[in-house]
Order: structure tokens, then sequence, then C-alpha cells
């Protein structure tokens, strides 16, 4: 595992790339290489992260216009080969509005741009994002957003249920989010996506370590 | 070519719930505004298209409608079409 190296994209607006950078080289030892949105080229990397962010605005809706990306054009190869994507925050909003995942994220219930320390229960660690052993199935991670509300319809819903593909839910949901939702994975379980920010949990000097598991779990096969 | 002004309208599904238009149907009652019902706030864009005829210019728009202007999971749209 010596040259893994993680894709870090960078869209004009994107403002948490170098904080997974930062978590995933200094908390980690994982090698990182920014991947300007640009480019379509991912042959280099082994797995992608889209961190959070303000993608292009978030004109039209957050995550709209990142879409017609050739970096996301590319994604798609990339997913179906089976390596891992992490979407974080804005990154979860690209992933649903480029339909790797389902559903959308929309404005909060209350209208406030949250930015707190929120409990997730841990409802299945599909594709090994998270580690759903007994002994823990609570975790605490930040959430900075304003569009977080996870929306699906009921079809939708049940599908994410049966097939076990909720990873994340609040346990005091803050933004209305359908069922609790806070993260969920794709069928394969090789997709991730989640509002809470894990590469801001991975130190104790800044106040926890329960985002370390999820960025580390970038490595697994 | 010819050439079209549209309108297109894009709406947050009913079954989304509008918390902005939530925030100003109360903003309006406060203001004094009687019998308000329900508010959703919703956009408009304006767009200036060249296509060979109506039904081209339809195909480009609801391709447009479709795949950017709204997120059909949470948003509706609908457009009116004028020849200039």
């Amino acid at each position: 595992m010596d040259n893994f190296t993680v894709g870090v994209v960078v869209f004009p607006g994107s403002n948490c790339d170098r904080d997974v950078s930062w978590a995933l080289e200094g908390c980690l030892d994982i090698r990182t290489k920014y991947l300007w949105h640009e480019s379509s080229d991912l042959s280099d990397v082994d797995a992608i992260v889209l961190p959070g962010g303000f993608s292009y605005g978030d004109y039209l809706r957050c995550g709209a216009i990142a879409r017609f990306s050739p970096l996301i054009n590319a994604l798609d190869e990339f997913v179906k080969s089976g390596k891992r994507v992490l979407g974080i925050c804005n990154g979860f909003q690209i992933l649903t509005e480029s339909g790797f995942l389902p559903g959308a994220l929309v404005t909060n219930k209350n209208l406030n741009f949250i930015c707190d320390d929120v409990e997730l229960e841990i409802v299945s660690s599909k594709g090994g994002w998270f580690n759903n052993g007994d002994e823990k199935q609570t975790i605490k991670l930040p959430i900075a957003h304003g569009e977080g509300r996870y929306h699906c319809d009921s079809d939708t819903l049940k599908k994410l249920v049966d097939n076990e593909l909720i990873a994340l839910r609040y346990k005091n949901n803050p933004n209305g989010s359908s069922f609790d939702i806070a993260g969920i994975t794709n069928e394969k379980g090789n997709v991730l996506g989640l509002m809470p920010h894990p590469e801001r949990a991975c130190d104790e000097i800044i106040g926890g370590t329960d985002g370390l598991f999820t960025l580390k779990s970038l490595i697994l096969k | 070519m010819d050439q079209f002004a549209v309108k297109v309208f894009v709406r947050l599904r009913p079954s989304v719930l509008d918390p902005a238009g939530e925030a100003t149907k109360s903003a309006s009652i406060k203001l004094g505004a009687e019998g308000i019902k329900s508010l959703r706030i919703g956009k408009m864009i304006e767009v200036k298209i060249e296509g060979n005829g109506e039904n081209e210019v339809r195909e480009k728009v609801d391709l447009l409608c479709d795949r950017l202007f709204a997120n059909t999971v949470i948003e509706d749209y609908e457009y009116s079409l004028e020849k200039l």
C-alpha cells in the first residue's frame, strides 16, 4: 500500500480540500494528490474524495454545476471499477446530483446554516466505511451546512432500508432529513456520501478522532 | 434559424417542504397581508435560444430542464416559449 494515493478533487469553491488532504497525510500517512475539476485522468489515484465547500458558488443548486465537470464525467468508470469514492458535505450533494447516490439534499428545515458537533448512529457498515462493532455504534462528527436535509421519495427510502444502504443517522436530527439520514452508500458499497465532516475529527486536539476510521477505510480494496 | 424566448419555471415538488416559502409566508402575515393560504418559492430562468422550428427548440429545452435546470427528485418544471 506504499503507493496508494487518494485523489482530492478541487472545484472552484471547494474549501475542505486542504483539510481532507491534511487529515489523510498528517494523521494517517496516506498519500494524496489534488485533482483539478477539469482533469479527467484518474489513472494515478486509487480512491477519490469529493470534499466539502461551495463548488461553483452553489449556483442553481448545490452540486448541480459540478456534475458537468470533466472529472465527474470520468468518475463513472472509476466507480464501476469498484474503486472507492467518498463525498463529504458538498461532495455528497454532488454525488446525488450526478446520480451516483439516490435522493437530494435541500435547505435545512430551520433555514439555519448549522455548524455543530452531532451524534450519529452507525446503521450499516456496508463497504467497511464505519466500525460497526458491538462496542461502538455511535460516533460524534462535526456538521457545517445550510443545505443538508436529505430528501427522497418513499420508494427510494424503502430501497435504502431494505438494502442496508443507510450508513449514518442523526441521533437528534438537526436539519429535518428524511428518516434522520446523514449518510448513505451505493449498492456496491464503494461510494459513500455523508453530510458530516470526518476530516474535521481526526485529532484529539481539535475535539475528536471519530472521523479517522472512515478516512482510513479509503485504502480498503 | 428561428429564435425563441423561453421562460422556465422550476418549483419544489409539493411533497418537498419549502422552509424559505414558510418563512416568507410568516413575514407576509406580519406585514398585514390577509388570506394567504400557502406560499412557495421557485425559480424562473429566461433563455434565448435558436433552432430550426419549435419542435427542435422544445427538445433542447426539455433536455436543459431535465438534466440541469431542475433536479426532478425534488423539483418540477414547466416552460413557456415565444417566437421572437
